[in-house]
């Protein structure tokens, strides 16, 4: 099984020259319950200035990925193997000291809750002045005119005196505007952004959505956007992963994916949209089943307990052999090319319409 | 700031005024005469109602706890002893003293206990906590966490003791624990108190240890710690920069408690190593029925508690910017 999802992996050039190349990567937690498989297997790649959206539910290892590449997971509990190579920077192996230098600097992260996430106890100009200082070697007051500087950029008037404010005096879509402030006062190459705007109501979220895109043009960074919503992933994103049980079950463009989508779950996940012109007394049509454990994760294909079109696949494949994900554009499913045309536009497209 | 501490001063003022009553209420209760104490073997009625006359104490319980309240905040000439000036107590039944005197006349010993004590068990016990959270889950670790759990159950009439045989009676490495006036002979009163010290630290020491460690722990899993190690932060600067500045409050609020409960006297430790400070006070005030001396020093260190949480609760303005003091 492991051999299989490996050779999936090796699918991939080797060195392809990517400005972020993941491959190969697992990540275990050890618990007290037992050992965790958060990532297992999973390879994929970013261009520079391009926006990858990451989709899948709760505890599929969207967050856990992300922080594996900057190297934010514990390492007392965590063993993580494979290779993560940003910009010719192998990362798994750096030490902590080089780590320091890409955090903040190079790659930097927009967290879900700007709450819970900025400091209560210091200034907002203080907390996005420190990695200026820190990563610059610029003096203090250079960083914090560089903290006024960017408050102004991201849209909060009168960022001079704003910035002396503490995170609680801002409202929840200031405070996530200052957390991407705080992001890219670096001008970082890469920027992941894991779900920045699950936490803010809509209108705010529209207008975040628009400020990263916007930021992106000027700054042109790579944007890893890890988010369960696909309406915002189909405005954000150039290319989709999808995720499921620690690994990438479909990939492809924005459009590939939505509109011809390859995986029985994400066929599950496009179904399970509500949407506004439906009638009220069609019930949502969610994927049956829950997640699975990651503690002892499904044998064979991870979603076969839940796939509703297993039958279609002759035999026990889909309980006994992991299906490979194909390099570039495909789903990693058991179903045939023309199975998956045929039950899409019979059985899936009709609903989503 | 200045309303909050007027209004809290107010309420304290109360707080003190409730707790004289019940004091008093309960001094009444007890089961034995005080008078009959200072009668001694030859006690006649007539000599017993006498000295309940000197002493007030043939008067009504409201009308005895107004005029203590009335010297209190007045003061008195009317005692046979001398005058009294506010905040007047009274003078003692045991030693005819002024209370208000004996009590300025013992504060001495327990702020040097407590103060050497305190700068002591910080340092170690913030020290070590730290430590150990920062090694968490190595021997280090493990090893302080170990330690502080068996001194926490240790009791500082058990180790007071093995430390006096131990190091006074048997080796003569130290001078006999006492209390020398810090003005006169700085280093007398250094050797004097460094057991006594190093004995209530140690015992308090073992609390901060734990707490140290699990608030810094429960700090470094917080988000804005994680997002602080996100923008390159060192591990060092976001330990003692982000987590320790979380860490304080629980800290400080601890510390308030634990400092104001121990200038209004450390008994068992000043009794263990013979210390005339104010918690010794309290016990002999108790066991010679000395009204005033008991109702003197019970208020005062009902008011140290009490000073010592207003400074707390001002603190946390300072620690945390989202309290807002009002």
């Amino acid at each position: 099984m492991t051999t299989l999802t490996k050779e999936s992996g090796a699918g991939a050039p080797a060195d392809s020259g990517a400005f972020l190349s993941v491959r190969d990567l697992y990540v275990r937690f050890k618990t007290e319950d037992g050992v965790v498989k958060a990532v297992d297997g999973l390879s994929f790649e970013l261009e520079r200035g391009k926006t990858l959206g990451i989709v899948g539910e709760s505890g599929s290892g969207k967050s856990v990925t992300n922080l594996t590449i900057l190297g934010l997971h514990n390492p007392m509990f965590t063993t993580v193997e494979g290779e993560i190579v940003l910009d010719g920077q192998e990362l798994i192996t750096a030490r902590e000291s080089e780590l320091e230098k890409v955090r903040g600097n190079k790659a930097a992260m927009i967290f879900q809750d700007p709450l819970t996430a900025l400091s209560p106890y210091y200034t907002v100009g203080r907390q996005i002045a420190e990695p200026f200082w820190k990563h610059t070697g610029a003096s203090k007051k250079a960083a914090w005119d560089r903290a006024v500087e960017m408050l102004g950029k991201v849209g909060i008037p009168n960022p001079k005196e704003r910035a002396k404010d503490y995170p609680h005096q801002f409202s929840g879509g200031m405070r996530q505007r200052a957390m991407i402030a705080m992001a890219l006062v670096c001008d970082p190459d890469l920027l992941i952004a894991d779900e920045p705007t699950t936490a803010l109501d809509v209108t705010v979220q529209a207008q975040i959505l628009d400020l990263l895109k916007d930021l992106q043009q000027e700054f042109g960074s790579a944007i890893i956007f890890i988010t369960h919503d696909l309406g915002v992933i189909a405005d954000m994103a150039d290319d989709i992963m999808v995720m499921y049980a620690g690994g990438a079950v479909e990939r492809g463009s924005v459009n590939e994916v939505l509109r011809s989508p390859q995986h029985p779950y994400t066929w599950g996940l496009l179904n399970s949209m509500p949407r506004l012109d439906s009638d009220l007394s069609t019930p949502l049509a969610p994927i049956p089943g829950a997640p699975p454990s990651l503690l002892k994760p499904p044998s064979g294909c991870r979603f076969h307990p839940r796939c509703t079109f297993q039958g279609e696949v002759g035999g026990a494949r889909c309980v006994d052999q992991l299906p490979l994900l194909p390099a570039g554009r495909g789903g990693a499913c058991h179903l045939t090319a023309e199975q998956k045309q045929t039950i899409f536009i019979e059985q899936i497209k009709p609903r989503l319409r | 700031m200045l309303r909050f501490l007027i209004r809290r001063t107010l309420g304290a003022v109360v707080i003190l005024f409730l707790l004289s009553i019940v004091a008093f209420l309960l001094f009444f209760g007890m089961p034995r005469d005080p008078g009959l104490l200072m009668c001694g073997k030859t006690c006649t009625p007539a000599n017993l109602a006498n000295i309940h006359h000197v002493l007030g104490l043939d008067k009504s319980i409201p009308e005895q706890y107004g005029i203590f309240l009335h010297n209190l905040v007045l003061g008195s000439n009317g005692f046979t002893q001398g005058p009294c000036p506010a905040p007047c107590f009274g003078y003692s039944y045991h030693t005819n003293e002024q209370v208000w005197g004996t009590l300025m006349d013992r504060l001495p010993t327990t702020v040097s206990l407590t103060l050497g004590a305190a700068v002591c068990f910080l340092i170690v016990g913030l020290g070590t906590g730290m430590l150990a959270a920062w090694k968490r889950g190595t021997l280090v670790d493990k090893t302080v966490t170990a330690g502080a759990m068996v001194l926490s159950s240790m009791q500082i009439y058990f180790l007071g003791p093995l430390a006096l045989a131990a190091l006074v009676y048997q080796s003569h490495l130290f001078s006999k624990p006492a209390y020398n006036d810090f003005t006169a002979n700085p280093v007398s009163w250094f050797t004097g108190l460094i057991i006594p010290w190093v004995i209530l630290s140690t015992i308090f020491a073992s609390q901060y240890t734990r707490m140290a460690r699990s608030s810094m722990i429960e700090q470094l899993q917080e988000e804005h710690v994680r997002t602080a190690r996100a923008k390159g932060m060192s591990r060092k600067y976001v330990f003692f920069r982000y987590a320790w500045r979380g860490s304080l409050i629980p800290i400080v609020t601890i510390f308030g408690i634990d400092l104001g409960s121990l200038l209004g006297g450390a008994i068992i430790t000043e009794y263990t190593f013979g210390l005339p400070g104010l918690g010794k006070l309290a016990v002999e005030s108790v066991f010679f029925s000395d009204l005033p001396l008991l109702l003197g020093v019970m208020l005062f260190s009902a008011a140290m508690i009490l000073l010592f949480n207003i400074i707390v609760d001002a603190c946390y303005a300072f620690i945390d910017p989202r309290v807002r003091l009002s």
